[in-house]
């Protein structure tokens, strides 16, 4: 038992010790990235052109962080900035609940799978753009067929993750279950929601990124404000450098949105971020 | 010493009748035969070791007591019931990797009375006396992923003993663990059971282990499953682990491994489980 409890700690000591390799790794990928960024600004500022792809319109690093900074302080960034977060976490939270949901009565049930899956693939492959024209004749206000849009990008990696996460339950796990007692309901909701977590969390910050993605495509619809509205019209008035703060501002708010998923499963998954520590 | 006022030493009975039992698994072509015409009983607290070679069927018919696999003919009975479905009164422990992982190892343990409807406090209470039963104090908020191998299998153990099962099923619990912490479960698993005496049907190809554990073993021919000796064990109990060094343990060890001998034209069969699948014994292991 001492020999047990001894390497237990020494585990949970070795796991606290600062890591020297996963600083150096940390210095490499920024130095990468400060790499990237240099050689950007001196495509732009030298105009290169490569015959194929040219530098001539595109802004430098500078000009990017000045016209940042003049819509951080202008009054519309925050319109800009609720009008696509409302957008983006209604579809998102739209496409969570049928995602979820529709997925673990796929996963659990071949009638369902049947029936449900066939249309759901056959939607599957149209890209948001192709549903622009059709959203605006079936949704009554241009917001609601916005977020639909936003909608369609993140279902699909939910739902799919889902019913893949259902479907990779151990069939040990629900036997064990069974033997100890549990009915129909309790197999459900004691072994097949918690096994099937973490593929629907995976689903979830997938499907937040794509959520992101297809924004700028739902506000090229309609609007005055939104972060997708802004980059769009910011390439009508040809203000370069706004374009790439628009594509910047909707990458990082993806990202962002995408880390804030992936802690929230953390948080409710402990026994996860433990499996992993143990894997690496 | 533990209380266990709450567990009762004698649950019931316990008593096993199978008869004339036959199962076919896999369907159409992959059909096969895995146990056929076989007969065994088991007396109320009594530990039986049904010991054979991989894929002889010994856990299809350990999955057909839980009552997850149907029975093709024959009967199987606990208790002059006849097995229908699984039941917490029979306790199942698979090899490895049935606890689960999003569970503290306390909750594991408490899970049986959970589906019972038995509050919260009153199972945590029961649960931490399983625990100390089986050595396990002080570990209640670790996850399973935090246990060693061996460990796992002593929640596993404290979760279907929770139940007060009147049987207990073991399918090769120890299997997958090292030589050393093997003995040590298996000095643990019978000094529980001297003071919780369930039936015990514990499946094993290791003859040492079944020497070592049973009253009574029933030797199992390769597939199609039949039993073909019966050899009952009459060592002392408490028992040491010095009596797998005795010449009368000896003497058996030789007339079991004659009886599994393999035959030059045999070669080895998957492994099967309690649930019916044949399982890959490479990436059973592997994880």
């Amino acid at each position: 038992m001492t020999a047990i409890s001894q390497a237990v700690e020494s585990v949970v000591a070795e796991s606290r010790m600062p890591n020297r390799l996963a600083i150096g790794r940390l210095l490499r990928r920024a130095v990468s990235l400060s790499l990237c960024i240099l050689a950007w600004h001196f495509a732009s500022t030298n105009h290169v052109n490569l015959g194929i792809v040219t530098f001539q319109n595109v802004p430098s690093p500078l000009e990017i962080v000045t016209e940042g900074l003049e819509l951080l302080h202008s009054k519309k960034m925050l319109a800009h900035l609720t009008a696509s977060m409302t957008r983006v976490f209604s579809g998102f939270l739209a496409a969570a609940l049928v995602g979820i949901s529709l997925g673990l009565i796929i996963g659990r049930s071949r009638f369902a799978e049947d029936v449900l899956l066939p249309p759901l693939e056959m939607l599957r492959p149209i890209p948001a753009v192709a549903w622009i024209p059709l959203a605006i004749l079936m949704f009554p206000s241009s917001e609601l067929s916005m977020i639909f849009i936003t909608f369609t990008g993140a279902l699909f990696p939910i739902l799919l993750n889902t019913i893949h996460g259902v479907e990779g339950v151990e069939a040990r796990l629900i036997a064990s279950a069974r033997s100890l007692g549990s009915g129909k309901l309790a197999i459900f909701t004691e072994v097949i929601l918690p096994a099937a977590a973490p593929s629907i969390f995976t689903g979830l910050s997938i499907g937040m990124g794509t959520a992101w993605f297809c924004l700028v495509t739902a506000e090229m619809i309609a609007g005055q404000f939104g972060l997708g509205y802004y980059t769009w019209s910011s390439y009508t008035i040809q203000n370069y450098a706004a374009i790439v703060v628009g594509m910047l501002l909707i990458g990082g708010l993806g990202m962002a949105s995408s880390v804030l998923v992936k802690k929230l499963g953390d948080l409710l998954m402990p026994w996860r971020v433990l499996e992993r520590k143990k894997h690496d | 010493m533990t209380d266990l006022s709450h567990i009762d030493p004698n649950p019931g009975l316990g008593r096993i009748t199978i008869n004339n039992l036959t199962i076919n698994l896999g369907s159409g072509t992959q059909s096969f035969t895995a146990l056929q015409n076989v007969s065994m009983s088991a007396e109320p607290g009594e530990f039986v070791c049904l010991l054979g070679p991989s894929g002889c069927g010994k856990s299809t018919l350990l999955g057909a007591l839980a009552g997850h696999l149907k029975a093709g003919s024959g009967s199987i009975q606990v208790d002059g019931q006849a097995v229908n479905g699984p039941q917490p009164e029979r306790g199942l422990v698979f090899q490895q990797h049935t606890l689960f992982p999003w569970q503290k190892v306390i909750d594991n343990v408490a899970f049986g009375l959970k589906m019972k409807g038995v509050s919260r406090r009153e199972r945590h209470q029961q649960a931490r006396e399983l625990l100390e039963l089986v050595g396990l104090a002080g570990f209640e908020n670790h996850y399973p992923v935090q246990l060693s191998g061996g460990m796992q299998q002593r929640v596993e153990i404290a979760r279907v003993l929770i139940n007060a099962p009147k049987v207990m099923l073991m399918d090769e619990p120890f299997s997958a663990l090292d030589a050393q912490t093997r003995m040590m479960m298996q000095q643990l698993l019978l000094e529980v059971w001297e003071r919780i005496k369930t039936s015990i049907v514990f499946i094993t190809h290791d003859i040492d282990e079944a020497l070592f554990l049973a009253d009574r073993i029933l030797v199992m021919s390769p597939r199609p499953g039949r039993i073909i000796e019966e050899l009952r064990l009459d060592f002392a109990r408490p028992r040491a682990a010095e009596l797998i060094t005795s010449e009368h343990f000896m003497q058996l060890k030789r007339h079991c491994l004659e009886l599994l001998h393999p035959q030059a034209t045999d070669f080895p069969l998957p492994r099967l489980n309690p649930l019916g699948d044949e399982l890959n014994t490479e990436t059973d292991f592997a994880n």
